[in-house]
């Protein structure tokens, strides 16, 4: 039992950081109707940016306060990261939308290779790792010489990722560039008649997107201290599941979908075997598209002639 | 009067213009010094205690920054504006003479010169250099156009985006494997076989799938890989994992091993010793498969499922509303293309004689399918030369010793490879989205055959 409450804490951990990255696929196929194979990259990007601006706060400028350097590289990864995405929305997706169906997806796929060497050629092959960042833990009780805790690192996790989750929230109900992306998903045609900026609204749901995939990456970063040029792969595709399992185009359906496959997994790689965890999250991908593939939350997809 | 007239504005205009191509440059420049600042500006570094550093990278950062600007200078005052004058001017539609002539002859052409390859390269290269020419320039390129063309029948003509192919490589690099070392059988029976294995998990592994629409069966495709890669990695007791299979059993010309012995190829024919033979024999293996591939395609689709296949790419709702069975249509474009890319693989088995998982990654996939898009979705001829431009241009690469002169000793070109792969795929997307080779002949007709411009088939809708 105490182990599954450990497993409970760290999956939570986990699909948090899933369901971060999971919004921005749903978020994009939502609107454009298209699955964003780089997000997965940007992600990793993302990661990369948040190391890098760690590394010049705290090796450069001397900054020895964790919550100052925390936050700072959270904004700078959130900034940097849109920029990149809404550059590739503007070059290698913008020019396709009157294209045939599948350009887009290919052109994703191209844009995620692209991204990941390009990574891979200016920052190297390796492995980066860095010291951990935030330590120590609480203990929430203790049996059969079992430890079960909480990492202060976890509790940072989930309440930014709330806090944010809320913040992003109010931003999609309340404002109006949430009701212009809502109207923007339900028909493009008409609210460009009615004056909103399609463009605009495709633009700042990218930006969007990104900026949540930072948040993410930021975190992961806090977790793991490690990274490397392939990193954007394995959860790219593990929040698309979530996505798809949660309902693409829903949004409380992302988060959902992301917690669950966080436990999933680390339930998976405690009771089963840990060599096939990864098998787990495509088994699951697979079997959600095949079974259920409207999601949890989803409306069914209808086909229009 | 007026033409003196007409004149000064055209000038204000160009002034007007060269203001705005300058404003936009340093627009440009200053989005890509923001946008290449982290990833570029500075490089994440260890040190001699292990602790990541930072060291910049300024020089690097201002030149790529500054070729972004040039540029986009040099697209706003040159190559917009001529662009806009050709949009003016109505277009000629009719072919060019040449481009006929060279599409009727082209084809024969290419196959006369892979045959007459190997001789070619032993008489301008030798005995010793020509082992290069044949098998990373030859083989290594045949064994992608193969791929490619097995993967076409599944892109190209059934419009379904595969990117787990390479698990059926891998199914046909494995079954080989397996067979030859445990059972001892020979590569032509194996052949089928892993063909046949290939194919049969095709089927496993499309049944449920293709009920899907276009972008989920992409991703399901690439999760179905990335299990069997994973499942090769850790099923340690049959494929012993990373590590991979080694000395597998090398094909023999009709039971005779190419070796130096006396029952050796060259001691049955009374020639002189030498490796290259295995080579030679290689390539045309390889080469008679891919000419199968290229042929059964061909045949296939002047069949009822090879037009069946094109039909459902063009439009799937009105394919079934003609009664066409969707599922089996698609289930045999899958199986067939999974059957030849068994074949690619128990071949890339017998030729390297060693396979691990690493030569199964989703990077290969995204290869082959890379070249398919590039080439042209559905062109044969197109596809042919998307792999030998990649494949062939990865191998050039790695010979371009002068470029280390430029960019120093640690310069590795090979490192671009994909890095050119994503590039070009997004490119060709934006640019031609249906590829090189666009051009179709349709493979019915009434009467007279006339070639289609793509853009007037509505491809992958539905």
């Amino acid at each position: 039992m105490e182990v599954f409450f450990q497993q409970l804490i760290n999956g939570i951990t986990l699909g948090s950081i899933y369901g971060l990255i999971a919004i921005g696929y749903t978020m994009v196929f939502g609107i454009i109707g298209m699955v964003n194979f780089a997000h997965g990259d940007v992600f990793m990007v993302s990661v990369f940016i948040a190391l890098i601006a760690f590394l010049f706060l705290v090796t450069w400028l001397g900054i020895s306060s964790i919550a100052l350097t925390l936050f700072v590289v959270l904004i700078v990864a959130m900034v940097f990261t849109a920029l990149v995405n809404w550059v590739i929305e503007r070059v290698a997706y913008r020019p396709l939308r009157g294209s045939f169906r599948l350009a887009p997806l290919i052109s994703a796929i191209g844009m995620s290779i692209f991204l990941s060497n390009f990574v891979q050629v200016t920052q190297g092959p390796r492995n980066k790792s860095i010291s951990p960042m935030v330590q120590g833990e609480f203990v929430l009780f203790t049996k059969n010489d079992f430890q079960v805790t909480l990492p202060y690192k976890y509790l940072i996790i989930w309440i930014v990722t709330a806090v944010l989750l809320a913040c992003f929230w109010y931003l999609v109900a309340k404002t109006p560039l949430g009701r212009a992306q809502r109207a923007c998903e339900q028909d493009q045609k008409m609210a460009a008649l009615v004056g909103i900026d399609v463009d605009r609204t495709i633009s700042m749901t990218f930006v969007i997107a990104a900026a949540l995939a930072a948040i993410a990456g930021t975190m992961y970063l806090m977790n793991y201290g490690v990274v490397s040029f392939a990193d954007g792969f394995t959860p790219g595709v593990k929040a698309f599941t979530a996505a798809v399992l949660g309902g693409i185009g829903s949004l409380p359906g992302a988060v959902i979908g992301g917690l669950l496959i966080g436990l999933i997994e680390t339930m998976w790689s405690n009771y089963v075997s840990i060599d096939y965890k990864d098998v787990a999250a495509f088994s699951v991908l697979a079997i959600t598209l095949i079974f259920l593939p409207q999601g949890l939350f989803g409306r069914p997809d209808v086909e229009k002639v | 009067m007026s033409k003196k007239s007409d004149m000064t504005t055209g000038a204000t205009e160009a002034r007007v213009d060269f203001v705005h191509a300058l404003k936009d440059a340093g627009l440009t420049a200053a989005l890509a010094f923001a946008l290449f600042l982290p990833l570029i500006g500075f490089l994440t570094v260890q040190d001699f205690s292990n602790n990541l550093v930072l060291v910049t990278r300024w020089p690097l950062l201002f030149l790529i920054v500054a070729v972004i600007a040039a540029g986009r200078l040099g697209y706003s005052l040159v190559l917009a504006p001529r662009r806009a004058a050709r949009a003016r001017k109505p277009s000629a539609t009719k072919t060019p003479a040449w481009r006929a002539f060279a599409g009727q002859w082209f084809t024969p052409f290419a196959i006369g010169f892979v045959i007459v390859y190997p001789p070619l390269v032993i008489m301008t290269a030798g005995w010793g250099g020509a082992v290069k020419w044949l098998d990373n320039f030859g083989i290594q390129i045949l064994i992608y156009i193969m791929l490619g063309w097995g993967l076409n029948i599944v892109v190209g003509l059934a419009g379904l985006l595969d990117l787990g192919y390479v698990a059926f490589y891998a199914v046909g690099a494995y079954s080989y494997a397996l067979f030859a070392k445990e059972f001892g059988l020979s590569f032509w029976i194996l052949l089928p076989i892993a063909g046949c294995l290939a194919s049969f998990w095709g089927v496993l592994l499309g049944f449920p799938v293709l009920r899907l629409r276009g972008d989920y069966l992409a991703i399901v495709t690439l999760a179905f890989g990335e299990i069997i890669r994973i499942v090769l990695v850790n099923f340690v007791d049959l494929t012993n994992g990373y590590a991979g299979i080694s000395s597998i059993p090398r094909p023999t010309f009709f039971g005779i091993p190419f070796t130096a012995n006396d029952d050796g190829f060259a001691a049955t024919f009374g020639l002189e010793f030498t490796p290259l033979y295995r080579t030679i024999f290689l390539y045309y293996v390889i080469l008679a498969l891919a000419l199968l591939t290229a042929f059964v395609t061909l045949r296939l689709r002047r069949l009822p499922v090879g037009r069946a296949w094109e039909a459902l790419r063009e439009d799937e709702i009105a394919c079934r509303s003609l009664g066409i069975n969707t599922t089996n249509t698609k289930l045999t474009a899958f199986a067939m293309g999974a059957m030849f890319a068994g074949f690619a693989g128990s071949f890339f088995a017998a030729r390297q004689g060693f396979i691990s998982p690493d030569s199964f990654t989703f990077m290969e996939s995204a290869s082959i399918v890379a070249i398919v898009v590039l080439g042209g979705m559905g062109s044969q001829i197109g596809v042919a030369i998307a792999a030998i431009a990649m494949i062939g241009g990865t191998e050039i690469m790695r010979d371009l010793d002068f470029l280390k002169h430029i960019f120093g000793p640690t310069f590795d070109p090979t490192q671009y490879r994909m890095l050119l792969f994503g590039f070009a795929m997004v490119l060709i997307m934006i640019w031609r989205p249906r590829g090189l080779v666009s051009t179709r002949d349709p493979s019915v007709f009434l009467k007279e055959r006339k070639s289609i411009s793509s853009d007037l088939v509505g491809e992958g809708h539905g």
